[in-house]
């Protein structure tokens, strides 16, 4: 029997993983739910899928499996609560709370009604990030010395516009939607941060919410290395998300894209050159069934329903990890303002 | 169709392959002359048909083009829309109502004569052909004999089951620019499927069609099977991998599916242009039934 699944937040997230979970071959993507009309009419008027302005009468009614909640982020906890309270496993976006009181509550209930819990740091799903974990667990570049991690992109390009993205209180803002995945990142990576020092949140365009984060961040081991990410820089396309880290054998560059690897010593046992030696997503991408923007994006939910179909718990972006990455969220914002 | 069709990602800093690659394209291709340059050679090398996005920088090609009209006689574009970043970040910034107060032209009360926006959602097929008008505005009196929708948008449509949209794209693409529609998919074998299952036969659809099963979603044996049964009118792209295959290993892949109507590709410099057209040009000679 297949899996019933209801989409919560219909933004560009929430129509990109209703894009991605409909298509599942052990899914069936019963209904969707929105507070805007425009949307649902959309749906009313193409899809099979149900819609709803209320997501408790949606879960009441259809009594998903697992839902995906991607309405603002203020809305996440009492939304995933809600769910967590009936059962229903839970697919949700990132950030993952405002406050670390509310998210430490979801990660407990989650764990003692033993639900899958997966949070959408697709980043981890990328072939390239993915090499670079690998390579840096069987200690290629040797004692790590520095790391910078870093995101650029034209988000906000004017001082135009304001949608909940805008508003702090709605979970807006550089720091907690562009920062965030960054940050994950390395906590997953290289290591979880445990101080920061010198956190800058600047504005560019923007009047309630920064567009721009620097931090020090000072990780459990004791390496340090750098935070830098602004989403209102026009010469990207797209948002570009990269790691470099420096070690006592070398050094790697890593985007979402290509992993390039400079060893002062050839590793032999990684068939790796003296020099340089460039990998590409061609070769390190996860196959999916289903492509929508990207594997990643596939890759994370066929993930989330292998998990829930095997009766296992994800070991890749569970509450538990989002959460951290929300404390690391807290401390750059608190000493920001020292 | 032609059998091989000039791209436009490498002049708008798009490589699947590298961020910096995409950068260093963005700075080389900075002027309009400097791609006019690039397609011209490509021309010369009896190249006839651009496949571009609706990219803001095509509309001043365009402008181009009809300023020569001698020197571009019997040259065609292969419009794809949307031009999806466009969209998406206007969606980020304004919500999709103020997305589509920007981008719907004029007074949208007046587009949408009774009630405005109320109206708008009781005639989404409206919005779409009002869409697809301002986007194909720039090639007016250019001869752009298909008309794709890009992949972000035909495998978002796809993958929310919303099939009926695609049937009302290509009754308009026909009956208004009197046009062949094509669709740019990640997910070729389902889209077939899915627009045979609204009647739509015999497709144009152009997909990623490589040795290594790059970007081929559902796997490389069932691409092999769809070109090899199915009745559609395949476009090969993402040839090259992003630059993982050798052109000649890639072309004689291709070789193997004698119902590959196009090959997409695109590169920058004139010696690059030429070999992969003469490697193109010799396989489907060579192979043909």
């Amino acid at each position: 029997m297949k899996l019933k699944a209801g989409i919560i937040g219909l933004g560009k997230m929430g129509i990109s993983h209703a894009g991605i979970v409909g298509p599942h071959p052990s899914v069936d993507m019963v209904a969707v739910c929105d507070t805007s009309h425009l949307v649902l009419d959309v749906f009313r008027k193409f899809s099979k899928a149900n819609v709803y302005t209320d997501y408790k009468k949606m879960i009441s009614n259809e009594k998903p499996d697992f839902v995906v909640i991607a309405a603002p982020t203020r809305l996440h906890h009492s939304m995933v609560k809600y769910a967590l309270e009936r059962d229903i496993h839970i697919f949700c976006e990132k950030p993952f709370c405002l406050s670390v009181k509310e998210g430490e509550e979801l990660v407990k209930l989650a764990a003692q009604k033993g639900l899958v819990n997966q949070v959408s740091y697709h980043n981890q799903f990328v072939g390239t990030f993915r090499e670079l974990k690998r390579l840096l667990k069987a200690g290629v570049l040797g004692e790590l010395v520095h790391f910078t991690g870093e995101a650029y992109g034209s988000v906000i390009t004017n001082e135009k516009g304001g949608t909940w993205r805008s508003d702090p209180r709605e979970g807006g803002g550089c720091l907690l939607d562009y920062a965030s995945h960054v940050i994950n990142l390395i906590q997953e990576i290289i290591g979880r941060p445990v101080s920061t020092k010198g956190s800058l949140l600047k504005k560019v365009y923007s009047k309630n919410v920064d567009d721009a984060v620097y931090s020090l961040l000072n990780l459990e081991d004791g390496l340090s290395g750098n935070l830098s990410v602004n989403w209102c820089d026009g010469t990207y396309r797209k948002m570009s998300t990269s790691l470099t880290i420096q070690g006592k054998k070398g050094k790697i560059i890593c985007d979402a894209t290509e992993i390039k690897i400079y060893l002062n010593e050839a590793d032999l046992k990684e068939k790796l050159d003296k020099g340089w030696t460039i990998r590409y997503l061609t070769d390190l991408a996860i196959p999916v069934n289903f492509n929508l923007r990207g594997e990643e994006y596939s890759a994370q939910i066929e993930h989330f329903v292998d998990c829930i179909i095997n009766k296992k718990q994800t070991d890749i972006n569970s509450f538990d990890q989002a959460l951290y990455t929300d404390k690391v969220i807290e401390l750059i914002s608190e000493d920001s303002k020292k | 169709m032609d059998k091989v069709l000039f791209g436009d990602n490498q002049f708008f800093a798009v490589s699947h392959l590298s961020d910096e690659k995409s950068r260093e394209q963005g700075i080389r291709f900075k002027d309009d002359s400097s791609i006019i340059r690039v397609l011209d050679q490509a021309r010369e090398t009896g190249i006839n048909t651009f496949m571009c996005t609706t990219h803001d920088r095509i509309a001043n090609l365009c402008d181009h083009f009809r300023n020569n009209p001698a020197k571009y006689k019997g040259f065609k574009i292969y419009p794809c829309m949307p031009y999806a970043h466009k969209y998406a970040n206007a969606v980020t910034e304004f919500g999709y109502l103020g997305t589509i107060k920007k981008y719907v032209p004029g007074n949208l009360f007046g587009t949408f004569a009774k009630g405005g926006i109320a109206y708008v959602s009781k005639d989404f097929i409206k919005l779409m052909e009002i869409l697809i008008d301002a986007e194909m505005k720039m090639f007016k009196g250019i001869d752009t004999p298909v008309i794709f929708i890009q992949n972000v948008i035909v495998d978002l449509i796809l993958g929310l089951k919303m099939y009926d949209v695609f049937k009302e794209y290509d009754l308009y693409i026909r009956k208004k620019y009197d046009a062949e529609p094509g669709y740019i998919t990640m997910n070729m074998p389902a889209m077939y499927d899915a627009l045979h299952s609204v009647g739509i036969e015999n497709p144009i659809i152009c997909s990623s069609i490589n040795k290594i099963g790059f970007r081929m979603s559902g796997g490389k044996e069932l691409y092999e099977k769809y070109l090899n049964e199915k009745a559609f009118r395949p476009i090969a792209m993402q040839v090259l991998a992003a630059g993982a295959l050798r052109p000649k290993e890639a072309i004689e892949y291709l070789g193997r599916f004698h119902r590959i109507e196009s090959v997409l590709f695109g590169a920058s410099s004139k010696n690059h242009i030429q070999e992969t057209k003469e490697l193109i040009d010799n396989q489907f000679a060579t192979s043909k039934p």
